[in-house]
């Protein structure tokens, strides 16, 4: 197999709050290879957004940030901020959701690629850049018309569309795309999820996809990352995690969202924990149907379940059980105001 | 788990007279155009943002507003609660007419008409305790005596949706409630007064997935027991699909098709609708979504398209959906975005500045001087290599006026809603007289 492009090992990031540590992403690991794209889900606050800009090494000053976030033989976690601030553009990327904060409303679409371009890669000259420029748009369906045009030009899609080529005509070997479609449209949201999904054929970019959309994932995703209270509890490859989900979590997920062939209502009992004094245990404990005795006492182990990795006492290691701990946890029942 | 509840409206309701009954209602807003603009002569712009809605609301039904950001569903919705004042047409509602009823007399109607927001977090105000903020409509409209009543009603209310028990609730600010939580009590104080219609605006849209749920099934709960109307405004045609027993799809202040959602979803009459239902993307890794959805975005509300105004992106349009200069230029931006810049630089010149041409014209000039000769031939190349761009279907002639190439389309008309079956759906390949054989 390929060697990955990125490679995150045990990153954990704290923000420091008036009620203790936030322990936003609390070990994490995954791998990402050349051309992949890797969705990360799971419910409001869990840490996606901080886990992507983690990675990139764009966190506000109050995060503490520790583990590796391996890139080129070089742990991002311990590199200087120059060095890290080098790479971004080049190498890193990052897309986020409201296109219209990004750019500078005086200036052209073809000043902000004449900027970003020459303060990368300074060798280029001004027919370059415009090639470069134009072609990167074509591709995300931007006529070479409006190179000249001023942002307010643009429709809130067609903006977004530009920030995805800004980002890409850096060629980034690795991009985090969080939330890149939630404000927009579905028709326009499709048009973005297949230029995103054309990426890695046309430009062998790896991609983080931050998203609360299931269906995203499926449609524009390799693999899929679901993440809990700061902790991916299941990663692996989209068409398996959605056929045959083995976290409670997972299946609690896939089953509350509502499809096209949703028949009826489903949603998980509880609420996500607060990250400043999570569960014990294994956090989805309180919420969890298969909870068993051991689920609080112990974090679960990551195991390898077919293609995927899962954190659930239900697959073992069993001689890490203590005696009598498969037995049903005993628990308060979760009224329907906790649950809101 | 609770399913999809059967359609509510059983025969001794449809026997029944309707809630309300819209007809050519439209609210225009007025943009940039002052007062003093207007009088020296100069034209401000008119957004449509409901353009000519007729529409029965049925007792007891869950009609959906379905449609993309800036269709007109929040403004239609609030038109209906005498939110916002229409520019013309008529609401009916019991004996009165919502559209031209003064201020004053609509207050008392209120009662009866009520809303919930997308936001709960902007919709309570974050230095009001809850038993305040819900028991505000009540004192609004004078129904309770004291603040003790208020308080004691705020509570039947919270535990009515879900906020048990009620005392644990009551003196809490906003900020201490979880996004489901404050929807509950946005929701609390909109039943309070004992309403007939709600109009829930997104009302899940900004709480996550494992909350949604939840919150839809309240509202079947409630419209169960307290015999509510609902007009349930989205975007997300998943939910519409579970929990409208009608939904009427909305683009650029017009309903395009309107329906039973069974029929709709199992039969889409309307191209957009089409489109928007091929565009969900399904669970299923399996099944991905189709490339060859419309082009484009929804145009500026400020200048739609000339006759359907779908037209610049339906992949069915034909000769009367509306031609007009616009769609050459688009037609151009398209041909070089497949082309390429070198493409461009030698076209462009020749083609000029098509803007220039008053936009909802059946005819353009384009002034090519010595050039018009090979800006014929462009054209014809441009139609020979993508003839089946349906702009090429609205073309009637291409003529060379001196050093003036004339495009020449087909007389655009405006779809107009008629039946097919159940469903109502305004689009010319619908209508017997126009549809092509
Ligand atoms: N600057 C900050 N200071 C303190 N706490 C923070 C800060 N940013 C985020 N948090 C907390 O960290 C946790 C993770 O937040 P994060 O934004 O990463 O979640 P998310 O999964 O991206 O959520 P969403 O889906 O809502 O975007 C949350 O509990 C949040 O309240
Ligand atoms: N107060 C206003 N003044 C001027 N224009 C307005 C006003 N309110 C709405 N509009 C315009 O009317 C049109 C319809 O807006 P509306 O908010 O009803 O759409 P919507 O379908 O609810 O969109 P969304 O899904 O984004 O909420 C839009 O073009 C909008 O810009
Ligand atoms: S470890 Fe226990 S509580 Fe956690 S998901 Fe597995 S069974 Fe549920
Ligand atoms: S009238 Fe029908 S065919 Fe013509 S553009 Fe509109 S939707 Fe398409
Ligand atoms: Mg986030
Ligand atoms: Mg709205």
């Amino acid at each position: 197999m390929t060697e990955p492009v990125l490679s995150v090992r045990d990153l954990r990031v704290w923000y420091g709050t008036e009620r203790g540590p936030v322990q936003a992403v609390d070990g994490v690991s995954f791998d990402l290879r050349p051309g992949e794209t890797l969705g990360l889900v799971g419910e409001s606050g869990c840490g996606k957004s901080t886990l992507g800009r983690g990675v990139l090494g764009l966190l506000p000053r109050a995060a503490k940030l520790a583990g590796e976030v391996n890139y080129h033989g070089r742990n991002l976690v311990t590199a200087t901020p120059r060095e890290v601030q080098r790479l971004r553009g080049p190498d890193l990327g990052l897309i986020f959701q409201e296109p219209l904060t990004r750019l500078n409303p005086l200036l052209r679409i073809s000043q902000h690629f004449e900027e970003t371009l020459r303060t990368h890669e300074p060798g280029l000259s001004k027919r370059e850049i415009q090639h470069r420029s134009i072609e990167v748009l074509r591709a995300m369906g931007i006529p070479p018309t409006r190179y000249r045009a001023y942002p307010h030009e643009f429709s809130g899609g067609m903006r977004q569309r530009i920030m995805i080529a800004m980002a890409l005509v850096l060629r980034p070997s690795f991009v985090v795309a969080d939330e890149p479609t939630t404000a927009l449209d579905v028709l326009v949201e499709a048009q973005i999820i297949g230029i995103l999904a054309d990426l890695r054929r046309n430009f062998d970019t790896s991609l983080l996809f931050i998203t609360h959309n299931l269906g995203i994932v499926a449609e524009a995703c390799d693999r899929v990352a679901v993440m809990y209270a700061g902790r991916i509890v299941e990663q692996g490859p989209v068409a398996d995690v959605f056929a045959r989900p083995q976290h409670p979590y997972t299946k609690e997920l896939l089953r509350s969202t509502i499809s096209l062939s949703t028949t009826g209502l489903h949603y998980i009992p509880g609420a996500p924990p607060d990250l400043v004094e999570p569960p014990s245990g294994c956090r989805f404990h309180p919420r969890c149907p298969s909870a068993m005795r051991v689920c609080p006492e112990r974090f679960p182990e990551p195991v390898a379940v077919g293609p995927q990795t899962v954190e659930c006492w239900l697959h073992g290691p069993s001689d890490l059980v203590p005696a009598g701990g498969s037995e049903p946890l005993a628990r308060e029942e979760i009224t329907v105001a906790d649950e809101a | 788990m609770p399913t999809k509840p059967e359609s509510s409206v059983s025969v001794e309701d449809a026997a029944r007279a309707p809630l309300m009954e819209i007809r050519d209602l439209n609210v225009h807003y007025e943009l940039r155009g002052s007062a003093l603009a207007r009088l020296v002569g100069g034209e401000g712009e008119t957004v449509k943002a409901v353009d000519g809605v007729n529409l029965v609301l049925e007792r007891g039904e869950v009609l959906g507003l379905v449609g993309e950001s800036g269709s007109g569903k929040t403004t239609l919705g609030r038109a209906l609660l005498g939110l916002v004042r229409p520019t013309s047409g008529h609401i009916g509602y019991g004996s009165h007419d919502l559209a031209s009823l003064a201020q004053r007399q609509l207050r008392p109607l209120r009662r009866q008409l009520q809303m919930v927001f997308q936001d709960p977090h902007a919709a309570l105000n974050p230095s009001m305790e809850v038993s305040t903020a819900v028991a505000h409509p009540l004192r609004i409209h004078g129904l309770v005596n004291s603040k003790a009543e208020g308080r004691s009603r705020a509570a039947e209310a919270l535990e009515r949706v879900g906020l048990s028990p009620a005392e644990q609730f009551l003196d809490k600010l906003p900020a201490e409630l979880s996004g489901g939580q404050k929807q509950r009590a946005v929701i609390a104080r909109a039943i309070i007064c004992g309403p007939e219609l709600l109009v829930a605006d997104e009302p899940i849209s900004m709480l996550d997935m494992s909350v949604r749920a939840k919150i839809l099934e309240l509202m079947l709960d409630l419209r169960a027991d307290l015999d509510l109307t609902y007009v349930y405004i989205t975007h997300d045609l998943a939910t519409a699909k579970f929990f409208c027993d009608r939904v009427a799809i909305m683009y650029l202040g017009r309903i395009v098709e309107i329906g039973p959602t069974e029929e709709i979803f199992a039969d889409p009459k309307h191209p957009y609708t089409q489109a928007l239902l091929r565009a969900v993307p399904d669970l299923d890794p399996d099944r991905r979504v189709p490339r060859d959805l419309p082009r484009g975005e929804i145009p500026d509300a400020a200048a739609p398209p000339h006759g359907c105004s779908f037209h610049p992106r339906c992949p069915y349009a034909f000769e009367p959906c509306g031609w007009e200069a616009r769609d050459l230029r688009a037609m151009f931006e398209r041909r070089w975005l497949a082309l390429g810049e070198d493409a461009y630089a030698k076209e462009g010149p020749l083609v000029g500045e098509i803007d220039e041409v008053d936009p909802n014209q059946e005819l353009v000039r384009l002034r090519a001087g010595r050039h018009a000769s090979e800006l014929v031939s462009l054209l014809s190349e441009a139609r020979a290599d993508d003839p089946d761009e349906p702009l090429w279907r609205g073309v009637e002639g291409i003529e060379q006026d001196g050093g003036t190439v004339v495009v020449r389309f087909r007389e655009g008309v405006d779809p107009a809603l008629g039946s097919v079956n159940d469903i109502d759906v305004a689009c010319h390949l619908h209508n017997p007289d126009l549809r092509p054989t």
